[in-house]
C-alpha cells in the first residue's frame, strides 16, 4: 500500500518573503504522564532521547528529536520511536498520522501568522523553543517557533487542505502589501 | 476653488476622477472633498429625510453630509465620506439619496412638507392600520429616506483581519500622539501609533502653527520619520481605532492606500485586533457648529475645516468667506484666510467683548441668524445690536467650540465629566483600564499643552510598565488660552439644524422635551438625533445642550447618550474577513475523499466532515437508485464505507476500566481483552448523551468510539469527569480520530474479502462477533473489529491514516470483484433503520435510556454518570414516548421525519399529540418506507395503527406500530 502525506503533492510555496512547505517529523507519539510520574518521565526522556520534558508552552530537544508541550498533561515526542522505558511512566499513543505539519519561514512569516493566529508573536515574546496550542483561523493548532523566522504549524490531518488554503491566502495578502 | 500656496499637495501630479458621471481633476494629496471644492462643486449630497441640498461640513471622519458611493460594480461602497476618500486615479464617485439627479431631486418635496415631518412624525402617523406598516409605510419610507446602497451582488474583493500586540498603543498622531509615541519609542517600548489620516500630524497638517520653530506639519513629518526608522514602532496610518474592549484589546480598521489595495491579492481593508498593555488616547477634538436658521446650506462649514482646506489643500470654499464663532478660532480662521488671499466678507464674534486687529468687516456680540442660497450659500443675515444685516458671501466658517474626542474612553460604560470652563465634556481617568487621554481629547487645547500631555501620558505608561522614562525635550509651540462663551443655537424662527445627517433640528429636540421625552436617551430615540452613520459626532453635545435648556436642567445633569463602538463605520466585509467562500468553515476531509469524489459521490457535511452521500453508477439518475442498489449490495454481497469520522479515543492507565464503568451505563472493567462492547453514555441529568463501541486492546488499554457528531462533546465530557469528578483515577486519554483511517467492510462476503487482503486469514472461531485485535496488511499493522452497524456480518478495519487512500481503493476494488462496492451515508442510514439502530436523530438530547428501550443497560452493580437522575419517576413512566418502528399501511406510502403521531380518528392537533418520527428510510428489503419514532407507551402498542401527520408538507399517512428491529431480529446474520 502506498503511503500518502497529509499534503501529498504540495510543492513548497514561496510568496513574498514567506515560504510554506510540508514537514515530515517522523514518528509522533503523544505522551501523557501518569499520576505523580512527571519527574520520572522527564528523567526517562532525558535518558532515552536527550531532552527533558517541556514546561507548558515550551519545546525541548532539537531538530530530529523534539518534545513539544501539547496541552494539559500532554507532550508530543516528534522524531524518534519512543523508548519503551517511557511507557512505565506515561500513556504512549502513536500519532504519526494524525497531524498535518507545515513549516512557515521567512521575514514575513510572523506577519502571515498574525493574520490567522491571535497569540503575541513578537520575537522577544514568542522565542525559539516556545510553543502554543492556539487557534489558526477556525482550527485548533499547535504552533512552535523553530528559529528566528521559522514556525512549525500542526493541525489535524483532515484539515490539511484548509490549512494550506488559509496560509496561502494570508501569504498572498501580506506579499501584496509589501513595498516594492 | 484652488488658491495659491504650497499646502501638502503635489500640484504637478494631476489625478482624474468622476463625480456623478462628470470628469474632473484633482492633485496628489487631495481627498475627494478637497478636489470637489477645488472644482467649485459645493452641492455634494441630499439630506436623509428632507432631501435638502448639502455640501461638505468638515474635513475629517465626522463628516455628516458629503457621503458618496465610491466605485462601481460588485464592490461599490456606499456612504463613503468624501472627506476621508483619498483621491486616486480614475476614482468613480456618485452622490446618493437623490432622484433623478443631485441638482433636480424630486423628493425634495419632502422639504416643503417639513411642518408635518417633525420629530415623532412616523410614530404618530403610520400607526394605523397596523398591517400597513410592514407592507406599505415602511417600504415607502425606506425608498424616500436613505443613504447609499450596496450592489446586492457578491463581491470578490479581499478583506482581512489581523492581530497586533504592543506595549503602548497611541491612538491619534497629532502633537500629543506623536510626543507620546516618541517618548515611549525612545524608551524601547513596543509602540503602535495609529491615525486615521493618510499622514501623521493631526491638526498640525491643517494649521499654520509652528512647532520647534518650523511649521507644525514639518515637525510632524520629522518625528514620523524618526519613528518609522525604529524597529520597535509600527506607524499605522489610514487606521481608525474603532473600539476599546476588555483586557487592553482595541479594534482598528485599516484602509489600505488605493495603490496597495489595487495590487493583485491585496486586501482593501484590514480589521485589526490590537492587544496593548497600555494605551494613550490622543484623538484630538471635534469642532461643533452653531445652530441657526438654514445653517445647513452648502458652503457653511466648520471653521477648522475651512482652515484645513485653505492651509493643507490650498482650496477656498468660496470667493468670499464669512467667519462666525464664539471663540478665538474664528479669528485664527480669518487670519489664515487673509494670509491665503481669500476675501473675508465678515468676521462675526458672538462674544460682546471681542476685538480684532484684522482688517476685515468685524461684528462683535453679533450672531448669524439665517442663510440663503438653496444649492449654495449666497448670503447670511447677521443679528447685531442695531438690527439685522444681510451680507453676501459664498461660504461661512463656523466655530461653536471643540468637543474632546473622548468616545473610546466611554466604550466600557464610562461617562464623561462636564468642564464648564471649556464648555465641553472631558473623559474620566481610568474609564477604560490602562488607557489615558492626552492632548485635546482631555481638554488641553493649546499645542504646547498637547505636546506636554502626550509626553506625560507616555511617561506614566512607561513607568507602569517598568520602562525607564527617557528625557524628551518638549518643543516650543503656541500656548494660548482657550476663551469660549457657550453658544449652542441662535434663537429665532425657522429650522436650525443640529444633526445634519438625520435632519434633526432645534425645534425637534424642543418638541421631544415638550412631549416629555426629557431623558437624553429618549430624546435621541424620539428624534433620531445621533443615530446615523456619523453617530452624531457634530451634533450630540449641541443637541443635549438644547435639551438641557428646554428642560430647565444643566448640561451635566442632562448627560450624554451612550458612546458605543465602533467609533466610525466598519464594513461588515472587514469584520467578517476570511469568512468568504471556503473560509466560512474548515473542511475536514477523510483519506478516501479523493477516491470518493473521483467516483462522482456527492458530499454531505457531518459537522466539519465531508462524507459521501452515495456512489452513482452509470445510468443511475436518482439518488434513490444508487442508495437502493448499495443497500442490496451490503445485504447480499459486501460493501465498503469510510467510518473514520467516528470519534476514537485512546484510553490508558491502571484505572481505565473503572473510569469507563463510571462514564458508561454498562460495565467495561469486566470486558475481556480482544473484545468489543456497545456502551451507552448519559449526561448528568440522566438523558442519553452518546453511544458507541469500546474495545479492550490490553489490560490497561481501551479504545472508545463515539458518534461523528458528538466526538468533541464526549472528549470534553471525559475531561470534565476526570478533572472534576474522578481526579483520583489514574487514567489518560487522547483523541486518535485522525490517526486511523477506518473502513466498514459489511455483508455476507466481508470475511471472504478480508481474507484476500490480510496477511493472516481469519475465521469464525478466531474472530467471533464483537472481537477485535491486531492484524497486518502487507506487513503494515492494522486493527480489526468485528462489529456491525448494518445488521450484516461485518468488520471495521483501521490502518494508519497515511494508508487510508490506498486501503480504500483496494477494498473497493476487491468488493467490486465480489459483486459489491462502496456505499455512502444514504445506504448506511437505510441499513441501520432496517436494523433499528439509533443515531443522534433518536438520542437527540431529550430521550432517556428508558425511552430507547435500553434502561436495562444501566448496570445495577455500579454507579455511573446520570444513573440517579435517570431513575427519577418522570423519566421512567410508561406514558413516556418510547422508541418504536413504523410502516405505512394505508393508501399513502410516504413517511416523513419530523411528522407527528396521532391516534386513529383523533384530530391532528397539539392536544392529541402522541409522538413523532425521528428517522425514515425507503427500505429496498421490504419495498416500502420504514420509520423510527417515539410514541407514548409505544413498546406496548406494536400492531396498533396510528396516523402520521406532517402539517408542513401536508402529508397524512396511516401507519402500523412495530418493533424497531425489522431485519434479523435474532441477530443470526451478524453473529454467524
Amino acid at each position: 500500500m502506498m503511503a500518502k502525506t497529509p499534503l501529498e503533492g504540495m510543492e513548497p510555496l514561496s510568496l513574498g518573503k514567506a515560504t510554506l512547505s510540508e514537514l515530515d517529523l517522523g514518528r509522533l507519539t503523544s505522551i501523557a504522564p501518569y499520576r505523580g510520574q512527571e519527574a520520572a518521565l522527564s528523567d526517562a526522556l532525558k535518558e532515552a532521547h536527550g531532552m527533558l520534558a517541556p514546561a507548558p508552552n515550551r519545546a525541548t530537544g532539537k531538530e530530529g528529536a523534539r518534545a513539544i508541550w501539547f496541552g494539559q498533561g500532554l507532550i508530543l515526542l516528534a522524531g524518534p520511536a519512543p523508548d519503551e522505558t517511557l511507557a512505565r511512566h506515561a500513556a504512549l499513543t502513536d500519532q504519526s498520522d494524525a497531524w498535518a505539519v507545515v513549516r512557515l519561514e521567512g521575514d514575513a512569516a510572523a506577519d502571515v501568522l498574525a493574520r490567522l493566529v491571535p497569540i503575541d508573536l513578537r520575537p522577544y515574546v514568542f522565542k525559539r523553543g516556545h510553543t502554543a496550542r492556539t487557534e489558526l483561523q477556525h482550527m485548533m493548532a499547535s504552533v512552535t517557533k523553530l528559529g528566528e523566522t521559522t514556525f512549525q504549524i500542526m493541525v489535524f490531518r483532515a484539515f490539511a487542505r484548509t490549512l494550506h488554503h488559509d496560509l496561502q491566502g494570508a501569504m498572498e495578502r501580506v506579499a501584496a502589501r509589501a513595498r516594492p | 476653488m484652488r488658491i495659491a500656496g504650497e499646502g501638502l499637495i503635489n500640484r504637478r501630479r494631476r489625478i482624474p476622477f468622476t463625480f456623478d458621471g462628470r470628469a474632473y481633476e484633482g492633485v496628489e494629496g487631495d481627498t475627494l472633498a478637497s478636489a470637489l471644492l477645488a472644482n467649485d462643486i459645493r452641492l455634494i449630497g441630499r439630506s436623509f429625510k428632507y432631501h435638502r441640498p448639502r455640501g461638505v461640513l468638515t474635513a475629517g471622519s465626522e463628516e455628516p453630509n458629503a457621503l458618496v458611493t465610491a466605485g462601481e460594480g460588485e464592490g461599490q461602497e456606499p456612504n463613503q465620506r468624501a472627506t476621508m476618500l483619498e483621491l486616486s486615479d480614475g476614482l468613480i464617485a456618485r452622490s446618493q439619496n437623490r432622484w433623478p439627479t443631485l441638482d433636480l431631486d424630486l423628493l425634495a418635496l419632502n422639504d416643503l412638507a417639513a411642518p408635518f415631518l417633525g420629530a415623532g412624525f412616523y410614530y404618530k402617523t403610520f400607526m394605523w392600520p397596523p398591517a400597513f406598516w410592514e407592507r406599505l409605510y415602511e417600504p415607502m419610507i425606506r425608498r424616500a429616506a436613505g443613504l447609499g446602497a450596496l450592489s446586492g451582488r457578491a463581491n470578490a474583493d479581499r478583506y482581512e483581519k489581523a492581530w497586533a500586540h504592543c506595549d503602548l498603543l497611541v491612538i491619534g498622531a497629532g502633537p500629543a500622539g506623536l510626543m507620546a509615541a516618541l517618548t515611549a519609542a525612545r524608551a524601547g517600548a513596543d509602540v503602535i501609533l495609529a491615525d486615521e489620516d493618510t499622514r501623521p500630524g493631526g491638526r498640525l497638517n491643517a494649521e499654520t502653527i509652528e512647532v520647534d520653530g518650523v511649521p507644525g506639519h514639518v515637525w510632524a513629518a520629522e518625528v514620523a520619520r524618526e519613528l518609522e526608522a525604529m524597529e520597535n514602532v509600527r506607524l499605522m496610518t489610514r487606521t481608525t481605532v474603532t473600539g476599546a474592549y476588555d483586557q487592553g484589546t482595541f479594534g482598528a480598521l485599516e484602509r489600505l492606500s488605493p495603490g496597495t489595495a489595487a495590487k493583485p491579492g491585496a486586501p482593501r481593508e484590514c480589521f485589526w485586533r490590537i492587544v496593548a498593555r497600555r494605551a494613550v488616547l490622543a484623538a484630538g477634538a471635534l469642532e461643533r457648529p452653531i445652530a441657526f436658521r438654514n445653517n445647513d446650506r452648502p458652503g457653511i462649514m466648520t471653521a477648522g475645516a475651512v482652515r484645513a482646506y485653505v492651509n493643507r489643500w490650498c482650496v477656498s470654499p468660496g470667493h468670499s468667506v464669512a467667519v462666525f464663532g464664539n471663540n478665538d478660532d474664528a479669528h485664527r480662521t480669518a487670519a489664515d484666510l487673509l494670509d491665503a488671499g481669500v476675501h473675508i466678507s465678515a468676521l462675526i464674534d458672538a462674544r460682546h467683548d471681542a476685538t480684532t486687529a484684522l482688517d476685515v468687516p468685524f461684528y462683535s456680540g453679533a450672531q448669524v441668524c439665517d442663510a440663503t442660497g438653496r444649492r449654495g450659500l449666497e448670503a447670511i443675515s447677521v443679528a447685531t445690536a442695531s438690527g439685522i444685516e444681510r451680507i453676501q458671501t459664498e461660504a461661512l466658517a463656523v466655530s461653536g467650540g471643540w468637543n474632546p474626542t473622548l468616545h473610546l474612553t466611554c466604550h466600557m460604560n464610562g461617562r464623561p465629566e462636564w468642564r464648564s470652563d471649556i464648555a465641553a465634556f472631558v473623559p474620566r481617568e481610568e474609564a477604560v483600564p490602562g488607557l489615558a487621554a492626552a492632548g485635546a481629547c482631555r481638554g488641553d487645547f493649546s499645542t504646547r499643552a498637547c505636546l506636554e500631555g502626550g509626553a506625560r501620558a507616555a511617561g506614566a505608561a512607561l513607568e507602569a510598565l517598568s520602562f525607564k522614562v527617557p528625557q524628551v525635550d518638549i518643543p516650543g509651540a503656541e500656548d494660548s488660552a482657550y476663551d469660549i462663551s457657550p453658544l449652542w443655537a441662535v434663537p429665532g424662527k425657522g429650522r436650525a439644524w443640529l444633526d445634519f445627517q438625520n435632519d434633526v433640528t432645534v425645534k425637534d429636540v424642543k418638541q421631544a422635551a415638550t412631549e416629555n421625552f426629557r431623558s437624553v436617551e429618549h430624546m435621541k430615540r424620539y428624534t433620531t438625533q445621533g443615530m446615523a452613520t456619523d453617530q452624531g459626532k457634530n451634533s450630540n453635545i449641541v443637541a443635549l445642550a438644547v435639551l438641557a435648556d428646554a428642560t430647565g436642567r444643566g448640561i451635566p445633569e442632562t448627560g450624554t447618550t451612550t458612546y458605543r463602538p465602533p467609533y466610525s463605520p466598519v464594513s461588515i466585509a472587514a469584520l467578517g474577513a476570511g469568512g468568504q467562500g471556503k473560509g466560512f468553515a474548515p473542511e475536514r476531509l477523510t483519506t478516501s475523499h479523493a477516491a470518493s469524489v473521483e467516483r462522482g459521490a456527492p458530499m454531505i457535511e457531518a459537522g466539519l466532515w465531508y462524507r459521501p452521500s452515495y456512489f452513482p453508477k452509470p445510468g443511475e439518475t436518482h439518488w434513490r437508485q444508487s442508495c437502493d442498489r448499495e443497500v442490496c449490495m451490503v445485504r447480499e454481497s459486501v460493501g465498503i464505507a469510510d467510518v473514520s469520522t467516528l470519534g476514537k479515543i485512546d484510553i490508558q492507565g491502571p484505572d481505565a476500566g473503572a473510569f469507563l464503568d463510571f462514564v458508561y451505563t454498562n460495565m467495561f472493567s469486566t470486558l475481556k481483552v480482544g473484545r468489543v462492547r456497545y456502551g451507552l453514555m448519559l449526561r448528568e441529568d440522566g438523558y442519553v448523551m452518546d453511544d458507541g463501541t469500546s474495545a479492550r486492546l490490553g489490560e490497561h488499554h481501551y479504545l472508545m468510539t463515539t458518534t461523528t457528531a458528538a466526538a468533541g462533546q464526549v472528549m470534553r465530557h471525559l475531561e470534565f469527569v476526570h478533572q472534576c469528578l474522578r481526579p483520583e483515577l489514574d487514567v489518560r486519554f487522547v483523541s486518535v480520530t485522525e490517526q486511523w483511517a477506518q473502513f466498514a467492510v459489511a455483508g455476507p462476503k466481508s470475511r471472504e474479502l478480508l481474507n484476500g487482503i490480510l496477511d493472516a486469514s481469519i475465521d469464525a472461531e478466531g474472530w467471533p462477533f464483537m472481537s477485535c485485535g491486531a492484524v497486518a496488511i502487507n506487513g503494515i499493522g492494522a486493527r480489526l473489529f468485528r462489529i456491525s452497524f448494518s445488521g450484516e456480518h461485518g468488520y471495521e478495519i483501521a490502518v494508519p491514516a497515511r494508508y487510508g487512500d490506498a486501503l480504500f481503493r483496494e477494498l473497493v476494488a476487491r468488493a467490486e470483484a465480489l459483486g459489491g462496492g462502496p456505499y455512502g451515508m444514504e445506504a448506511l442510514n437505510v441499513l441501520r433503520v432496517e436494523k433499528g439502530f439509533i443515531t443522534h436523530a433518536e438520542i437527540h438530547g431529550r430521550t432517556t435510556a428508558f425511552d430507547i428501550g435500553m434502561d436495562r443497560m444501566i448496570s445495577a452493580r455500579k454507579d455511573c454518570i446520570g444513573k440517579a437522575a435517570a431513575a427519577r419517576p418522570g423519566l421512567v413512566e410508561e406514558t413516556r414516548e418510547q422508541l418504536v418502528g413504523l410502516k405505512p399501511v394505508g393508501a399513502v406510502k410516504l413517511l416523513v421525519a419530523g411528522a407527528h403521531l396521532f391516534a386513529e380518528g383523533a384530530a391532528p392537533v397539539r392536544e392529541n399529540d402522541q409522538g413523532y418520527i425521528t428517522s425514515v428510510a425507503f427500505s429496498p428489503s421490504f419495498g416500502h418506507y420504514l420509520g423510527l419514532g417515539f410514541l407514548s407507551n409505544g413498546r406496548a402498542r406494536h400492531g396498533e395503527r396510528v396516523v402520521m401527520v406532517d402539517h408542513l408538507k401536508g402529508v397524512k399517512t396511516l401507519c402500523e406500530v412495530q418493533d424497531p428491529v425489522q431485519v434479523d431480529r435474532e441477530g443470526g446474520r451478524t453473529r454467524d
